[in-house]
């Protein structure tokens, strides 16, 4: 517990000296900032190794069947296949034309939505209840909703898309505004800072942490909810492309599509971080890392 | 005394039908002559969901839905915050754990049904494990963020008085990580909900949203808008309930919102 617990705090103190100080500090702190820095990828890519083996080995010791979980060697001549093909990167684009489309929508609307209905205690005690329970309603539960209205149309997983992703945001942001430090809130206030400012300077950076997690967490739930219109509805993209490999019997194209989603939600995953750390690059959550 | 906590009392329940009462009245006239086949008004919808709702279906598709959700989601947090504390904790196993973690988290559970199927069957243990794989990741996410952002001054105090190990892990880091750690768990709580009807979508002989695409092929469409009305209830009441239960464990941490507040 103290070991692992009390390294990183330390080569914080002397890094963080040596990156204020520059060429006075002494350089052990800055020489091992470095070598973690260079260990973390390959740690990274030593646990993704780690599950490839895992993979490879599985179905070959008898543990779990081959027809199951195929070995990873045939998961990834299924995915070769699959790059080679047009219909797969024609799938790609409608998914994620479904996905980028309703993200947009949501996270305006999201935003908008919580930092009028944050910033005003009268609407927030008045829409509480309402948002609680139009919040929870599964999008799925829409989905016969959305055959009956738009068939297999783009609309129909938009319609799905932006119902989910939506309450994500919109839930983080008026979490944000509830978090505000009451002391900078007063603050501000004996300054007679007007609305608009509080919103600005106060408000908005104590929420911007939580509005990051809610596009993250928006961006993901998005990306599930386009995907499972395609394999519920089968509106054309990805999901579709599963549930055809499925009901084939296409077990390792099967996997190497839900591979390709996984990919595919790191990607998104990855941008919103990106975004995160350059929006929140003063956040104590971010600094700290180093 | 007793007028002025009457006077609050109705004007807190003002404020939590008020809008809903407007919305449902809207609903409801605007529906009323509704001669669409897919609109059916909503005295139609209503005098449905009591036909439909009560009596045996409740025993025979309503509970069992509710226990695979109940235990899928408790499992999902336990191994969630565990991972997540470990995780969070440890810069080494962070390291080598994210990627695979990230990979696990990106892929959106609902193609994991037609694996999780191959494995499991079409039982109970399939839908369960569903919501599991899908339930973990925002209680995992945001444990580690939380054990991350763990005040550095308290960190540094509980070190400097020897404070470790599970004292350490009880009183610093899961208290500091529990705000997080409950935003995680009522994410957690709808993905759950989501799950259980679309596993229950996808191959089931019971269960809500078995029953909701019964009805949905069968064309039965004021049954259909009933059972996404009792959803959208069953989701209202339980995150009532874990409001109810937040506010009993988290009694501390509002408290000191509100001390803060009061100074």
């Amino acid at each position: 517990m103290t070991g692992p617990g009390s390294t990183p705090v330390l080569t914080k103190t002397v890094g963080a000296s040596g990156a204020d100080k520059g060429p006075g500090a002494p350089g052990g702190g800055r020489a091992r900032r470095a070598l973690e820095g260079a260990a973390t990828p390959l740690r990274g890519l030593a646990g993704l190794a780690g599950l490839v083996i895992l993979l490879q080995v599985l179905p070959h010791s008898g543990l779990v069947s081959a027809d199951y979980l195929p070995p990873a060697s045939e998961m990834g001549r299924a995915l070769w296949g699959l790059l080679a093909e047009d219909a797969f990167w024609t799938a790609l684009g409608d998914t994620l034309t479904g996905w980028g489309l309703g993200l947009a929508i949501a996270v305006v609307a999201g935003v908008m939505a919580g930092i009028v209905i944050g910033s005003v205690p009268v609407l927030r005690a008045v829409t509480a209840s309402t948002i609680e329970f139009l919040r929870p309603i599964p999008s799925v539960a829409l989905i016969p909703v959305a055959v009956l209205l738009y068939g297999t149309d783009l609309r129909s997983k938009l319609l799905l898309v932006v119902y989910a992703a939506f309450w994500q945001v919109l839930v983080q942001v008026l979490a944000g505004m509830q978090d505000v430090d009451p002391v900078a809130d007063d603050t501000a206030r004996s300054y007679r800072m007007g609305s608009w400012g509080r919103v600005r300077y106060v408000m908005w950076p104590t929420a911007l942490p939580y509005v990051m997690t809610g596009v993250r967490l928006a961006a993901t739930v998005a990306l599930v909810l386009a995907i499972t219109a395609e394999l519920v509805i089968g509106s054309p993209g990805l999901g579709n492309q599963i549930a055809v490999a499925q009901t084939s019997g296409a077990v390792p194209r099967v996997y190497a599509l839900v591979l390709v989603t996984g990919v595919l939600g790191v990607a998104v995953n990855l941008v919103a971080r990106a975004v995160e750390r350059r929006a929140l690059h003063w956040h104590q959550s971010i600094r700290r890392e180093g | 005394m007793i007028r002025t906590t009457v006077l609050t009392m109705a004007r807190r329940v003002s404020l939590v039908l008020g809008l809903p009462a407007v919305l449902f009245a809207v609903w409801w006239f605007a529906t009323a002559g509704s001669t669409d086949f897919y609109v059916p008004p909503l005295s139609t919808i209503l005098q449905k969901f009591g036909e439909v709702w009560t009596g045996e279906r409740l025993l025979s598709d309503v509970l069992p839905s509710l226990l695979r959700l109940t235990a899928g989601y408790l499992l999902a947090v336990v191994i969630g915050v565990g991972l997540g504390l470990v995780v969070g904790m440890s810069r080494v196993a962070r390291d080598v754990l994210e990627p695979v973690l990230e990979l696990f988290r990106a892929i959106p559970p609902p193609v994991l049904v037609p694996v999780i199927m191959l494995f499991a069957g079409i039982g109970d243990t399939m839908k369960v494990l569903v919501i599991v794989s899908g339930c973990m990741w925002p209680v995992l996410l945001n444990t580690v963020e939380g054990v991350r952002a763990v005040d550095e001054v308290l960190s540094d105090t509980c070190r400097s008085y020897g404070i470790t190990g599970t004292s350490r892990l009880r009183h610093l880091v899961l208290r500091s990580a529990s705000p997080q750690i409950v935003t995680g768990m009522r994410q957690a709580l709808s993905i759950g909900i989501i799950l259980m009807v679309i596993s229950e979508m996808f191959a089931a002989s019971n269960g809500l949203g078995f029953t909701i695409v019964q009805f949905q092929r069968s064309f039965a469409i004021p049954e259909m808008w009933s059972g996404v009305l009792l959803l959208g209830l069953l989701g209202f009441l339980l995150s009532l309930l874990f409001r109810f239960a937040e506010n009993r464990v988290m009694a501390w941490y509002q408290g000191l919102r509100r001390a803060q507040r009061n100074t």
